[in-house]
């Protein structure tokens, strides 16, 4: 065992990756020589070569585009796009071909290709550096959307997603790139399509992804002195989507909080509460409840706390699930509450 | 005007210093010539022979005049069909096939085609089943030939952004030591998009053979080359990018299949891109849906019968007495015979099966693609229940 960062991990599965398959191309904005501007490709320029890992023309529709080409022609393309807003000009390539080249082709053509998406705030970052995207990649049929949030996840869900047959937007929590954790690589944790039970409890459930996992964690440890006892899914894959983990989580706890960093309205958090009480409803003592960040453009970096969720506002919202069996005031008009 | 000791001496050959040669013109070689390649005259008579663009062999013209009229017959066809309501819409090609002819033409089997949703006769003059290539306008689904087999993409409609698979699929094959060349169609407003340019770049950046064929058709829709463009012509836009360029005359069959040969060898000598524009003229509206009285006038499409390519490369075989009328008329058949297959064979409603549509959205569907499944089959089931 030993201690490693996230941002480490990555570049070590990268470089296992490279190494167990030929086929495997790194390649972007400044990951050649300067190994990427978060480090993630350090090395691997020097170490594979330039054939291997290699800059591209600064144009990101361009090396996602480029990515398709190269997949046809049998190789594994990984693509870094450097921050989730600079991501946008790709997003036909993405929408349109990388997500549908399968479907048009009746499976004759695939395009397994790995699209690394550094995204979400909480660093300081000024305007377009801090987008939380995941949603626009999620609600494509076709890709794939991953997000880890521990060392271990981000080693393993990125070697499955170089290996995976179809194409992976792989979400990397800027925030955690340096956050360090005890591991042993090469680790290999749950597949595709698995969530994980990052802390169990009784009370109720806390579902997270991505950057809000460790937000979660803090929040069910802060709750303890409230007296709940708090049980945090940590959902990884977005697409493939788990719901028979979540589901019978919060079957036990009867009751649930969906924590996303990204923008509320329409976010993958809103499709999570619905499917939770589609499929829980008899077992749900409250209903599911969000803490998302708010529905504004990402505020400029001395707003950004304001925005994101917080400790406090998990907790506030574990406080509304009706322990009294009382309608929640918040929603309550005049209306209702005669 | 007197002449001063000094500028006598700077003249006079005897004392002036040994000039540095002048550094060569980088661009020079990358522009396109100013007059568009021609080398067969409209009327099907032969200009001077020229050396940059030899004549391509007499077999070879021939044959691109057999595929030209069945594909024509072919286009007809699929017009047709459209009105019968057998196909949802279609872009014809007539007028321009002797770019549609001669961007297969120029290619090996095993060279890949990137084609728009215009090129269905291109497609067929690859061999590619009719059947398979109107698949996407019949609509039952949306590619409906092998791309991996027949080394052509599916028919792209967001426009240009194949320019830039074809730079990635072209350097793949070169990095895996393969000599493949990739043939991009595309149209002149295509060129107006930000992935012709990413393409055309990133191509030249990684000397990727492609050849990048503009078939300019002079509308895109209803809007003229006046709107897309300020440049002196399309070809120009390679020397940005470093590319080698060349227009052609794209009705003249002769000079187009000439232009690419050379710009099919060039990319596959490794030297990277090359980009040929085409001068061509679409006959038809932009599709059956379309009402090209709103934004040109009959007189300007009459002209552009004059230069039929057809008869242009039809004169010129008569001439060189490798075409007679006999061979006409039995090419005239084979059109015929071609386009009463298609024409069978399309009168024939497809089978379409409801839970296809959840293969191959991924290699393995997901949990809720598998849910979503059944929900239909059980909805089928109740129907067929009903029905009985």
């Amino acid at each position: 065992m030993a201690t490693m960062t996230m941002a480490k991990a990555l570049n070590a599965a990268l470089a296992d990756a490279m190494l167990d398959d030929e086929r495997v191309l790194v390649f972007g904005e400044d990951v050649g020589q300067l190994g990427g501007v978060f480090r993630i490709t350090d090395g691997l320029q020097a170490r594979f070569g330039d054939k291997r890992c290699f800059d591209t023309p600064l144009a990101e529709a361009g090396i996602v585009g480029f990515a398709v080409g190269l997949a046809m022609s049998g190789l594994r393309p990984v693509v870094e796009m450097q921050f989730d807003a600079f991501a946008y000009p790709a997003f036909e390539q993405i929408a349109s071909h990388v997500a549908k080249l399968r479907n048009r082709t009746r499976g004759a053509l695939s395009v397994p290709m790995v699209i690394r998406v550094p995204y979400a705030g909480g660093i300081g970052g000024v305007e377009h550096h801090c987008d939380s995207s995941e949603a626009y990649y999620a609600h494509t049929p076709g890709l794939k959307v991953v997000t880890p949030a521990t060392v271990d996840d981000a080693y393993s869900l990125l070697r499955e997603a170089i290996d995976d047959p179809d194409p992976v937007v792989f979400m990397e929590p800027k925030k955690l790139y340096f956050a360090a954790a005890e591991t042993a690589l090469p680790a290999r944790t749950e597949p595709f399509g698995r969530a994980v039970v990052r802390r169990s409890g009784r009370d109720a459930t806390l579902i997270a992804y991505g950057p809000a996992v460790p937000v979660a964690l803090e929040a069910a440890e802060a709750a303890r002195e409230e007296g709940w006892d708090l049980e945090v899914v940590d959902v990884r894959t977005i697409v493939p989507f788990d719901d028979a983990t979540i589901a019978a989580s919060v079957r036990r706890t009867g009751r649930c909080v969906v924590v996303q960093e990204a923008q509320g309205f329409a976010g993958v958090g809103a499709e999570i509460a619905a499917r939770v009480q589609e499929r829980c409803f008899h077992a749900l003592h409250a209903p599911v409840l969000r803490v998302a960040g708010l529905d504004i453009p990402y505020p400029a970096p001395m707003l950004e706390h304001t925005h994101l969720p917080s400790v406090d506002r998990v907790l506030d919202a574990v406080a509304r699930l009706q322990w009294d069996d009382q309608p929640d005031r918040r929603w309550l008009t005049e209306d209702s509450a005669a | 005007m007197t002449t001063t000791p000094q500028a006598a001496r700077r003249a006079s050959p005897r004392t002036r210093r040994p000039a540095t040669p002048a550094a060569p013109d980088p661009a020079a070689g990358l522009l396109p010539q100013t007059d568009p390649v021609r080398l067969l005259n409209p009327d099907g008579t032969l200009l001077p022979a020229r050396a940059d663009y030899p004549e391509p062999p007499v077999e070879t013209l021939r044959e691109m005049y057999r595929r030209m009229v069945v594909g024509r017959r072919f286009d007809a066809q699929a017009t047709a069909l459209t009105k019968q309501g057998r196909l949802a819409v279609y872009p014809s090609s007539r007028g321009q096939e002797a770019c549609q002819v001669g961007g297969v033409l120029a290619l090996r089997d095993d060279d890949w085609v990137f084609p728009t949703y215009r090129e269905s006769m291109a497609l067929t003059a690859r061999g590619i089943d009719p059947v398979e290539v109107l698949t996407l306008l019949r609509g039952d689904w949306h590619c409906g030939y092998d791309p991996a087999q027949r080394r052509t993409a599916p028919q792209c409609t967001p426009l240009a952004t194949q320019c830039v698979h074809a730079a990635g699929l072209a350097y793949g094959e070169s990095y895996q030591g393969r000599d493949t060349v990739a043939l991009v169609y595309i149209g002149d407003g295509a060129t107006s998009e930000g992935d012709f340019h990413e393409g055309v770049n990133f191509a030249a950046v990684f000397k990727a053979p492609v050849v990048y064929f503009v078939q300019n058709n002079r509308y895109a829709i209803s809007v003229p080359l006046s709107r897309q463009t300020a440049a002196p012509s399309l070809a120009h836009k390679g020397v940005g990018y470093g590319v080698p360029s060349e227009q052609v005359d794209g009705n003249d069959p002769m000079a187009v299949l000439a232009v690419l040969n050379r710009a099919v060898a060039y990319a596959r000598a490794g030297k990277g891109p090359f980009l040929v524009e085409a001068h061509t003229y679409r006959m038809e509206p932009h599709t059956n849906a379309d009402d090209q009285t709103r934004y040109r006038d009959a007189e300007e499409v009459e002209a552009w019968r004059d230069r039929d390519p057809l008869v242009r490369l039809e004169t010129y075989l008569r001439g060189r007495d490798v075409l007679d009328d006999a061979a006409v008329a039995e090419i005239a058949e084979q059109a015929e015979t071609y386009a009463a297959q298609l024409r069978e064979r399309m009168n024939t409603q497809p089978t379409v099966d409801p839970l296809s549509l959840f293969d191959h959205v991924y290699a393995e569907p997901t949990a809720q693609l598998v849910e979503q499944r059944e929900q239909v089959r059980a909805e089928l089931a109740a129907a067929a229940e009903g029905d009985a």
